[in-house]
C-alpha cells in the first residue's frame, strides 16, 4: 500500500492503494467516480477511456503509479452541465442506447477534437474505430463528432465577435 | 375490502397531496378498472404506480421494464404523457423496482414489452386526464364534455377557466375512477412518433452512476468467482492458503463447483484469484469443435428427428421435381458480450434479502432467490438497474443467484462482479446449429416442395414451423433434432431466427436464382397465394409481409441501381414485427465490401422515432457484424476466446450505412429491439453472392472455411 497524490478533475485527492493497481479501480472503488467504465481490461474496447495530460488513455492497464503529476480527467471532469459540445452534440443526436460505452467515447471524441478541431468523415471513423459499441451505435457517434465540431467552430467564432 | 383499501388511499393521497394512478394487477384479475394507489410520498422508493402529480405540479412517470438499451424507459412514459397531455419537458421518468403486485410482465425479452403494455400505459394516462378534467368542471360548474386539456392544463369553455393539473389533483383523487375512457385521436399525437431523445442521457453524458456494477451500499464487499475452465469440469479441491495471505482479502468460499474470493476492492480480488490453486476431474468426453462437427454430421442422418410441421408429402413431391436445390448453413456459439459484464448485489439478512443489479427477468431473481434461500418471496426486494446490453444474456439469473448464495454463506453485503474473461469463458451462449434446406421446383420454376432440417446444439427446436415460406409451398417436411451439449446455452438476441433468418433467406435466394425468378417477385408471388388459398396454419399476415417487400423494393432502387452495385434482399417476421432489407455489396480493389442496408420496418405505431431507429440501425449492425466476424470455439471444453483481442465484434469502421424505414400504419405497436437483425445476414450474403458469385454457407463469413457443407 502507497499513499498517492492525484490531480483528477482538478482537485488534488490522495489514494491508499497498491501501486500497480490501475487507474480505472481507483476511480471506481476509490474515488467514487463510476463512470468510467470497465469492458475488458486488456485495453481493447476503450470503455475505460479518460485523459491524462489532455490524451486519451485506457485507464483500465494504466497503473496508478505512472500517472504521476499528470492531470487526470474523467467524464465527471468534462462539464459537468454536459455543455461540452461534444456531450451536447450526443445529445441532440440521441446517442447512448445502454450507454454503457459512451464515456469512452466521448473522452475519446473530445480528445480528437482538440487535436482536430475540423475532422473529415474518415478521420472521425479512424479516430473514433478504437471504442466498441456493442449496440451499434456507431452511426450516430460519427454523426454527433461532426456536430460537435460546428458547435465548438460556432461557440469559438461567436466569442471572437 | 375494496371500501377499505379505498378510503385509506384517499385519505392518503389527501394528506400527502399527491395522486397516482397505477393498475393494480392483483386485483385486477377481477375488476379490470385502473385503481387509486397509496402513494407514501415521503417514501419514493416504494411507490410504484405509472404515474403520478403532485400538487405542486410535479408529474413523474414510472416506467416498470428493465432497460438494457432497448429505450423502454424513454417509450413506456411517453405513451402516458401523450394520453395524460403533458408537455414531456415538465415530465421526470423513474425507474420502478420490482413489484409484482403493481405490475405485470416486468421483464426485458422477445421484443413484447410495448405489445403487452400500449393498451395500459394508455389508459394509465387518458384515466388520470379524465379524472382530472371532471375535477374542473365540477369546479367551475360545467359539462366536462365543453372542458379540453393542453401541455398539463384543464380548459373550461369561459373565458380564463385554466387550470394545471396540479392544482386539481386533490379533488380529482377523490372521484371515482371511470372504467370506460377514450384514447387521443391519433392526428393529435404530439409525441408518439416524434424524436425524443433518451431520458438518462444527462446521466450517461455527465458518468453518473447507474448501472449494476456502479452499485455502492454501505459494508458493500467485492466478490469473483473462479468457475471451471472446462463445460464439464468438476471441482475437486482447492488451496486459498496464498490467497488469504494477499492483501484486501476477506473471505475465499466454495459452492457449487465454484470458489468465491471476497475482498475489499476489486483489484485487489482480482490479484488474489491468480494464487487460487484448484484441482479438478474432467468427464471423459469434453467437447471440441470437432465433437460438434460430428454431431451435426449425425444429427442430419438420424431418423430420430422430430417433425415439427408436415404439410403435404414433401417425398412424393419431390422426386417427381424438376430440378432439386440443396444448401447446408451452419453457425458457432457466440457469447453475448454486453459491454457491462455480469454483476449482482446481494444482502442476505435474517427476515429479508436485498438484490440489486442487471436483470432482465426481475421477478425471475427474486423466486429463484427465494427457492435457493428457502424464504418467502416477498422478503426478497429486487433493486432494478440501467444495463450496459443485455442481448438476451441478462434473462440467465445465474450472477444473481451466486451473489446471494455467496452473501448468505459469508453473512455480509456483497457485490458479485464478473470479469470479460468469466463472462465470456463461464457464461450463457447462443448455440451453435446446422440446418439443411432442399427445394422441388417444377417445370415452370415454382417450389412445390420445401425441406428443412435443424440440428441444434442445446438449442430446443431450432426451425421456426409455421413461419414463411410455411403456408405458401404445399408440400413441407420441417424437422428439428437436438444434442444435449455440456455447454450451456440460452436466449440470444433473437433467439434462433438469429441465424435461421440468415440460412433461410440465403437458400430462398439460391431457389430463386435456381427457379431464374426475381428473389422479390417470388416471394410477393408466394404471399398471392398464402392471401388466396394458405396451405396449412400460418401465424404471420401476408399483406404486411407485401407492404414492407414493396417498400424496400422501391427504397433501396431494387435493380435499378447499376452494375458496380449487388443488391442482396432478404425479409423475416419475428416478434410479431415485419423487416424487408436489401444490403449492398461494391467490389472495392477486388475486394467485396458491403457498403448499405435499406431495411423497412412494419412494427406497428412508432412510439419513438430516435429509438426505432436506434433498434433497427443498431440491430442490423448487431446481425452484420456477428454474421461477418463473431465465433466462440472449445477446444476440451475451453473457450478458445475469451477476451475482445480474440473475439472480433465489429468495430465504426467497418459498418455499412444503414437507412431505416417505417411503414408506421397506426396499428397496436409490436416488438423492435430483436426483428431488425434475423433479416441482416442474409440480404448481407445475397449481396455478396451477387457480387462474387460465391454463396456463404458458414457463419462468420469473414471466417477461413465458407464452403457448402
Amino acid at each position: 500500500m502507497e499513499s498517492i497524490e492525484l490531480l483528477v478533475n482538478r482537485k488534488k485527492v490522495k489514494v491508499e492503494v497498491d501501486s500497480n493497481t490501475p487507474l480505472l479501480w481507483v476511480l471506481r472503488d476509490h474515488l467514487s467516480l463510476v463512470g468510467t467504465k470497465y469492458g475488458c481490461g486488456i485495453a481493447q474496447c476503450g470503455a475505460c477511456t479518460v485523459w491524462i495530460d489532455g490524451e486519451p488513455m485506457r485507464s483500465c492497464v494504466l497503473p496508478v503509479s505512472a500517472v504521476g503529476k499528470s492531470s487526470v480527467t474523467t467524464i465527471e471532469g468534462l462539464h459537468e452541465k454536459a455543455e461540452h459540445p461534444v456531450q451536447v452534440a450526443w445529445d441532440e443526436l440521441d446517442v447512448p442506447q445502454c450507454g454503457y460505452c459512451q464515456a469512452g467515447q466521448i473522452m475519446t471524441a473530445a480528445a480528437l477534437l482538440k487535436k482536430n478541431p475540423k475532422p473529415s468523415h474518415d478521420e472521425i471513423v479512424s479516430g473514433m474505430s478504437g471504442n466498441i459499441c456493442r449496440c451499434g451505435t456507431y452511426h450516430r457517434i460519427h454523426n454527433a463528432v461532426k456536430r460537435a465540431s460546428e458547435i465548438a467552430s460556432t461557440s469559438n467564432s461567436s466569442k471572437k465577435k | 375490502m375494496k371500501t377499505t383499501r379505498r378510503s385509506f388511499i384517499q385519505k392518503t393521497a389527501l394528506l400527502s397531496g399527491v395522486f397516482s394512478l397505477g393498475f393494480d394487477w392483483f386485483e385486477s384479475k377481477a375488476n379490470s378498472g385502473i385503481m387509486q394507489q397509496m402513494n407514501p410520498a415521503l417514501d419514493a422508493n416504494r411507490f410504484n404506480a405509472f404515474l403520478s402529480i403532485e400538487n405542486t405540479g410535479k408529474i413523474i412517470l414510472y416506467s416498470p421494464n428493465p432497460e438494457i438499451g432497448q429505450g423502454i424507459k424513454t417509450a413506456f412514459p411517453i405513451v402516458v404523457a401523450e394520453e395524460l397531455d403533458v408537455d414531456w419537458k415538465q415530465v421526470e421518468v423513474r425507474q420502478a423496482n420490482l413489484d409484482t403486485q403493481l405490475f405485470e410482465r416486468q421483464l426485458t425479452g422477445g421484443s413484447g414489452a410495448l405489445k403487452h403494455s400500449w393498451e395500459r400505459l394508455r389508459k394509465a394516462g387518458a384515466t388520470a386526464r379524465h379524472m382530472l378534467i371532471q375535477a374542473a368542471a365540477q369546479q367551475w360548474g360545467v359539462d366536462a364534455s365543453t372542458c379540453k386539456t393542453s401541455k398539463g392544463f384543464v380548459l373550461g369553455p369561459n373565458k380564463g377557466q385554466k387550470l394545471a393539473y396540479g392544482a386539481l389533483v386533490d379533488a380529482a383523487s377523490k372521484l371515482s375512477v371511470p372504467t370506460e375512457v377514450t384514447y387521443k385521436s391519433r392526428a393529435d399525437y404530439q409525441l408518439i412518433g416524434s424524436f425524443v431523445k433518451g431520458v438518462d442521457n444527462y446521466k450517461v453524458l455527465t458518468g453518473k452512476p447507474q448501472y449494476g456494477l456502479d452499485t455502492q451500499k454501505s459494508g458493500m464487499l467485492i466478490a469473483q468467482i473462479v468457475r471451471p475452465p472446462a463445460f464439464g469440469s468438476t471441482l475437486v479441491s482447492f488451496d486459498a492458503a496464498e490467497v488469504k495471505k494477499m492483501p484486501g482479502i476477506i473471505d475465499v468460499v466454495s459452492f457449487k463447483n465454484k470458489v468465491a474470493v471476497v475482498g475489499k476492492s476489486t483489484w485487489e480480488v482480482m490479484q488474489a484469484r491468480k494464487k487460487l490453486v484448484c484441482t479438478y476431474s474432467d468427464t471423459s468426453n469434453l467437447e471440441s469443435d470437432s465433437t460438434h462437427q460430428k454431431w451435426f454430421d449425425e444429427g442430419m442422418k438420424t431418423d430420430k428427428a422430430k417433425v415439427e410441421r408436415k404439410d403435404g408429402d414433401f417425398n412424393a413431391a419431390i422426386v417427381k421435381a424438376a430440378k432439386v436445390i440443396e444448401a447446408t448453413y451452419e453457425c458457432p456459439f457466440l457469447s453475448h458480450t454486453p459491454m457491462e459484464p455480469m454483476n449482482f448485489f446481494a444482502d442476505v439478512r435474517p427476515g429479508s434479502v436485498l438484490l440489486a443489479g442487471p436483470t432482465q427477468v426481475p421477478q425471475s431473481a427474486q423466486k429463484a432467490v427465494a427457492t435457493l434461500l428457502g424464504v418467502p418471496e416477498n422478503t426478497v426486494q429486487v433493486e432494478l438497474t440501467k444495463m450496459g446490453g443485455g442481448f438476451g444474456r441478462r434473462l440467465n439469473n445465474d450472477y444473481a443467484l451466486e451473489a446471494a448464495e455467496l452473501s448468505s454463506i459469508i453473512k455480509m453485503p456483497v457485490k458479485v462482479m464478473w470479469t470479460r474473461e468469466d463472462d465470456m469463458t463461464g457464461g450463457i451462449y447462443r448455440p451453435a446449429v446446422r440446418y439443411h434446406f432442399k427445394a422441388g421446383l417444377n417445370e415452370k420454376g415454382e417450389m412445390i416442395a420445401f425441406y428443412l432440417r435443424g440440428v441444434g446444439l442445446n438449442a430446443g427446436n431450432s426451425t421456426r414451423q409455421d413461419n414463411f415460406p410455411v403456408g405458401a409451398i404445399d408440400n413441407v417436411l420441417i424437422e428439428s433434432f437436438n444434442y444435449n451439449s455440456a455447454i450451456t446455452t440460452g436466449p440470444w438476441r433473437a433467439p434462433i431466427t438469429n441465424f435461421l433468418a440468415s440460412a433461410e433467406q440465403s437458400f430462398l435466394d439460391e431457389v430463386a436464382v435456381a427457379a431464374g425468378k426475381d428473389p422479390i417477385q417470388m416471394r410477393l408471388d408466394w404471399l398471392q397465394k398464402v392471401k388466396t388459398n394458405p396451405v396449412g396454419k400460418i401465424t404471420y399476415e401476408p399483406d404486411r409481409f407485401i407492404e414492407v417487400i414493396k417498400q424496400v423494393a422501391e427504397k433501396a432502387k431494387w435493380g435499378k441501381k447499376g452494375a458496380n452495385v449487388h443488391q442482396g434482399f432478404s425479409v423475416y417476421f419475428s416478434h410479431l414485427s415485419y423487416v424487408a432489407q436489401i444490403a449492398e455489396a461494391k467490389m472495392v480493389d477486388g475486394e467485396p465490401k458491403v457498403t448499405h442496408v435499406t431495411a423497412v420496418t412494419d412494427c406497428g405505431e412508432v412510439i419513438n422515432r430516435s429509438g426505432a431507429e436506434n433498434q433497427v440501425i443498431g440491430g442490423i449492425i448487431d446481425g452484420y457484424g456477428h454474421a461477418m466476424f463473431s465465433k466462440l470455439s472449445f477446444d476440451k471444453g475451453v473457450p478458445q476466446q475469451k477476451n475482445f483481442d480474440t473475439y472480433k465484434l465489429i468495430r465504426g469502421n467497418e459498418i455499412p450505412t444503414v437507412e431505416a424505414h417505417f411503414v408506421n400504419n397506426g396499428i397496436a405497436p409490436t416488438g423492435l429491439g430483436e426483428p431488425a437483425l434475423p433479416p441482416t445476414g442474409g440480404a448481407v450474403a445475397n449481396a455478396l453472392f451477387a457480387a462474387t458469385k460465391k454463396r456463404l454457407y458458414r457463419q462468420p463469413f469473414a471466417g477461413p472455411d465458407n464452403a457448402n457443407l
